[in-house]
């Protein structure tokens, strides 16, 4: 789908707000459970007057693409210092999938079936440590203290979602709207004015159909935008204000994760958590939480490094899964939920403009993510905390949402927030994957056990010019020609090329089981329950489609976490399904091509986009 | 004869159909699994009358229509902020459980004491609309008991289409069995409809009439006065989900018609 169709100016309704926010996430359940708490006197009389309507207290007002407002997300394991922060007496028995993590591991887990791309040290590696490995895992004798969660709590986002997002409702000091995608901001030179929502009742194309309803301005004082790394909102501003000098948002990674039933017996108790390296790939990282119910929230991550433009995280999380060490307990699991997510992986070099007159940035797509600890969650609150303060400071003494006041208070309490100050520490932990796994994994040592004084140097370098062509990528392992005849094939036969590749390179076949090791598609419905509502227009747009039609590498089609985008079969760029879209966002940075109008881009545009997941576990 | 309705519909909440659902004991009876927790929806059937109900309102101008919901009131709430961005309503809550695992007869008397208490309802002008069933544990008795509760004889059940005529009476087209439709003609409100699927779609979300409709609602949400259903004698033995059974096997070279054969032989299993 073809990114230049242009609607025409509409009349638009209008309404107006004193704060509207992006996004219910982590970061916006921070600024709204703050900002609430503060919004009323003892005396039951607001600090401050709406001034979009009179009389009234300050009118907040959040914006949530998803369906619901738990949907969507992910289980995470955290410190959670600024969560605890802002509930003192949490119980953590009132969120459901809840639990403090009791027993904290990091296991390097060997190849047990011979297809992985090991270099030399981790065959040494295999080797080595194969004598002190249990079920082909080697657990590390301890835990660098940057990595250790403990003590923390592990939870799904989701959970916590409905959990704040319940209290918040009833304080009747918010509302947050689910299914409400927002396209993009307001903007008046650099100021923002509010957001525009998604236009309804359009074609594919986004062009009017019938029904046309264009969306709605909301207009406010301030727009907290809180939409995540690949929201449109945030998107919207980085491509018309730029970024900081020197910062970019060149590193990513697909987190893929499903929930599962564990089997009776299994030994894992509440609170465990895994974190694993080595297996499937070297640059594929895993991650198992386990919840209480003898329920475990488990997956991989893939980060834009793997050099592979096969990357498709699903078969690999299969593989993953299968692994001796984890198999011997998952095996007679049920998958109850599953999902993916893009996560921002450049911390504090993404940052973007944090505000402006009449916005500021909070959460993962403000570069508050920590590269070095792992740890977003956490950081994402406490930046939402931080604003939630800061504005209620700049209601109480009358002052407007510019950008100098917004720069006095949230920015100066961000930057002397212990967020900032891991964030530099953490600045350059991940530069040393830019030039091999090796040279990653001593960098992050380095950089963590000298608190960021010595790093590991390299130069991150866009997901788009690292994707080598699927030739070179398998040049030592399938000869030319018959890579050609296996695309002949796939192509024949409408199956997928990086099952066909991996087959062929020694990866086995799954066993497909029906319960937990399920087809692509049977998680997209049993796990997933992935919707989509009528009316909207296809998010996922090609810049140039003229580009994707030559394109050989098509890392959009294979790394696609819902299968949503295809090939045509008639040629031309893929096709999109918005059907099966878990809104990951992975194509925005699966591409191996740059955007003609915009070479830090890549050739995939992802906006404003209605439903997704109905997951709400994950 | 007035055509300028008072429509009540009465419609509440459900788990949203695609999550999973696991059935426990909780104190008091049978409940679901972190009920509160789970993502719910306005029941579809009552989504229908609803959506119905707001078409008949915009065509028939003085019309009003209230949402009569029982249901846990912090959920409701939740779940309004979808409902409200799709028709113009007023909320009207009686604030208890939509487990599914109450009385028919209760939950019938808790609506029918509900709409009795709308200040400014007028009975001569009442449209009673509601599912015909619900979509979760609904007994698909509960609208006929509301109807006789508040002396509404004229009942129609399965109703796909209501026709306005110039004299003010009602054309119901209700689906019967075999797949046909009975048409009846009511000489004008009061009446009780539980909507089928009806015949409009889902309408847009429009965060303007969610907006102007949350001014109203959450108020009343506030006003929410608690529901007893405490009267019933209702026991479980036990209660369970319906039994699903899934087997994916991957299969190669096999024509259509093999497929279909296997499908079929699978179900008839």
């Amino acid at each position: 789908m073809s990114d230049s169709i242009k609607i025409p100016d509409v009349p638009r309704a209008e309404m107006e707000a004193d704060i509207v926010c992006v996004g219910f996430g982590p970061a916006a359940g921070g600024f709204l459970t703050t900002l609430t708490r503060g919004l009323m006197n003892e005396d039951g009389t607001p600090v401050a007057e709406s001034k979009a309507m009179p009389g009234m207290p300050p009118q907040v007002i959040c914006y949530e693409r998803a369906d619901d407002i738990g949907f969507g997300v992910s289980g995470v394991v955290t410190k959670g210092r600024s969560i605890k922060a802002s509930f003192p007496d949490l119980d953590l028995s009132q969120i459901p999938m809840a639990h403090e993590v009791t027993n904290e591991k990091i296991l390097y887990l060997k190849d047990p079936v011979g297809a992985s791309r090991r270099p030399v040290m981790f065959k040494l590696a295999d080797k080595v440590l194969g004598r002190w490995m249990e079920d082909d895992a080697f657990e590390l004798p301890f835990i660098p203290p940057f990595l250790e969660k403990h003590p923390g709590m592990i939870f799904s986002i989701g959970q916590l979602n409905q959990w704040v997002g319940s209290n918040l409702m009833c304080t009747g000091l918010a509302q947050i709207w689910p299914s409400s995608p927002v396209a993009s901001p307001l903007m008046d030179g650099k100021a923002v004015k509010g957001v525009r929502m998604a236009d309804q009742g359009v074609e594919k194309d986004g062009s009017p159909g019938s029904g046309f309803m264009p969306g709605m301005d909301m207009k406010a004082a301030l727009t907290v935008v809180a939409d995540g790394p690949v929201g449109p909102v945030g998107q919207h501003l980085d491509r018309e204000l730029g970024l900081p000098e020197g910062n970019h948002q060149r590193e990513w990674a697909v987190g893929m994760k499903c929930v599962v039933d564990l089997p009776e017996g299994c030994d894992w108790e509440a609170g465990t958590v895994l974190h694993t390296i080595g297996y499937p790939e070297p640059e594929i990282f895993g991650f198992l939480y386990v919840y209480p119910g003898n329920v475990a929230s488990l997956g991989i991550l893939v980060p834009s490094w793997f050099d592979s433009p096969v990357r498709t995280a699903y078969r690999y999380m299969q593989h993953w899964m299968q692994h001796p060490y984890l198999w011997k307990r998952l095996q007679g699991g049920t998958m109850r939920s599953w999902g993916a997510k893009s996560l921002q992986e450049c911390g504090k070099r993404g940052e973007p403009i944090l505000c402006g007159d009449g916005f500021a940035r909070i959460g993962e797509g403000s570069g508050s993510t920590n590269v070095l600890t792992g740890s977003g969650v956490d950081e994402a609150w406490a930046t939402g905390v931080q604003l939630g303060e800061s504005v209620l400071e700049l209601l109480k003494n009358g002052s407007e949402f510019t950008k100098e006041n917004l720069d006095a208070t949230y920015v100066a309490k961000r930057r002397a927030s212990w967020v900032e100050e891991e964030a530099k520490v953490a600045e350059k932990s991940r530069d040393g994957f830019t030039r091999g796994i090796l040279r990653g994994f001593i960098g992050m040592g380095l950089t963590g056990l000298t608190k960021g004084l010595v790093n590991m140097p390299g130069t991150p370098v866009k997901p788009q010019d690292r994707i080598p062509t699927i030739e070179n990528y398998y040049k030592d392992y399938i000869a030319q020609g018959e890579i050609q005849e296996i695309r002949t094939e796939c192509a024949k036969k409408g199956s997928s090329l990086h099952d066909a590749l991996m087959d062929r390179v020694g990866w086995p076949e799954i066993p497909l089981d029906g319960t937990l090791l399920v087809s692509h598609q049977d998680a997209l419905l049993m796990g997933g329950k992935v919707q989509a509502n009528p009316g909207y227009g296809d998010h996922v747009r090609f810049a140039d489609p003229k580009i994707c039609a030559s394109c050989r590498e098509r890392v959009c089609i294979e790394a696609c976490s819902g299968q949503a985008i295809y090939t045509n079969p008639e040629g031309g760029a893929p096709l999109f399904d918005r059907e099966k879209c878990v809104h990951c966002g992975a194509c925005l940075w699966n591409c191996s091509k740059s955007n003609p109008k915009d070479k830090e881009r890549t050739n995939v545009n992802f906006r404003a986009g209605s439903g997704g997941l109905h997951s709400v576990e994950n | 004869m007035s055509t300028d309705f008072h429509i009540v519909v009465c419609g509440s909440i459900v788990p949203d159909p695609l999550q999973t659902l696991k059935p426990v004991d909780g104190p008091a009876g049978p409940a679901l699994q972190n009920e509160m927790m789970l993502p719910a929806v306005l029941d579809p059937w009552a989504g229908h009358a609803l959506y119905e109900a707001a078409n008949l309102a915009k065509n028939y101008p003085g019309s009003r229509v209230w949402l009569v919901s029982l249901g846990p009131k912090a959920k409701l709430q939740q779940v309004m902020m979808s409902v409200s961005q799709k028709a113009p309503f007023e909320l009207v809550v009686a604030d208890g459980s939509a487990s599914g695992f109450t009385d028919s007869f209760e939950t019938a008397k808790i609506l029918a004491d509900t709409i009795d208490g709308i200040a400014d309802l007028d009975k001569s002008k009442l449209l009673l609309f509601g599912g015909w069933q619900s979509a979760s544990r609904g007994s698909g008795a509960v609208m006929q008991m509301v109807g006789e509760m508040l002396g509404v004889t004229e009942q129609f059940q399965g109703v796909d289409r209501i026709t306005i005529g110039s004299d003010g009476s009602i054309e119901v087209m209700e689906r019967i069995e075999g797949g046909s439709y009975q048409k009846s003609i009511v000489d004008a409100a009061p009446a009780v409809l539980g909507w089928a699927t009806g015949e409009l779609p889902e309408p847009p979300n429009n965060p303007q009439i969610g907006m102007q409709n949350m001014q109203k609602n959450m108020p009343a949400l506030q006003r929410a006065q608690p529901a007893d259903l405490s009267g019933s004698s209702l026991s479980f033995e036990s209660v369970e989900v319906p039994q699903q059974r899934r087997e994916t096997r991957v299969v190669k070279d096999v024509p259509v018609e093999e497929m279909a054969k296997e499908i079929v032989e699978w179900l008839k299993a």
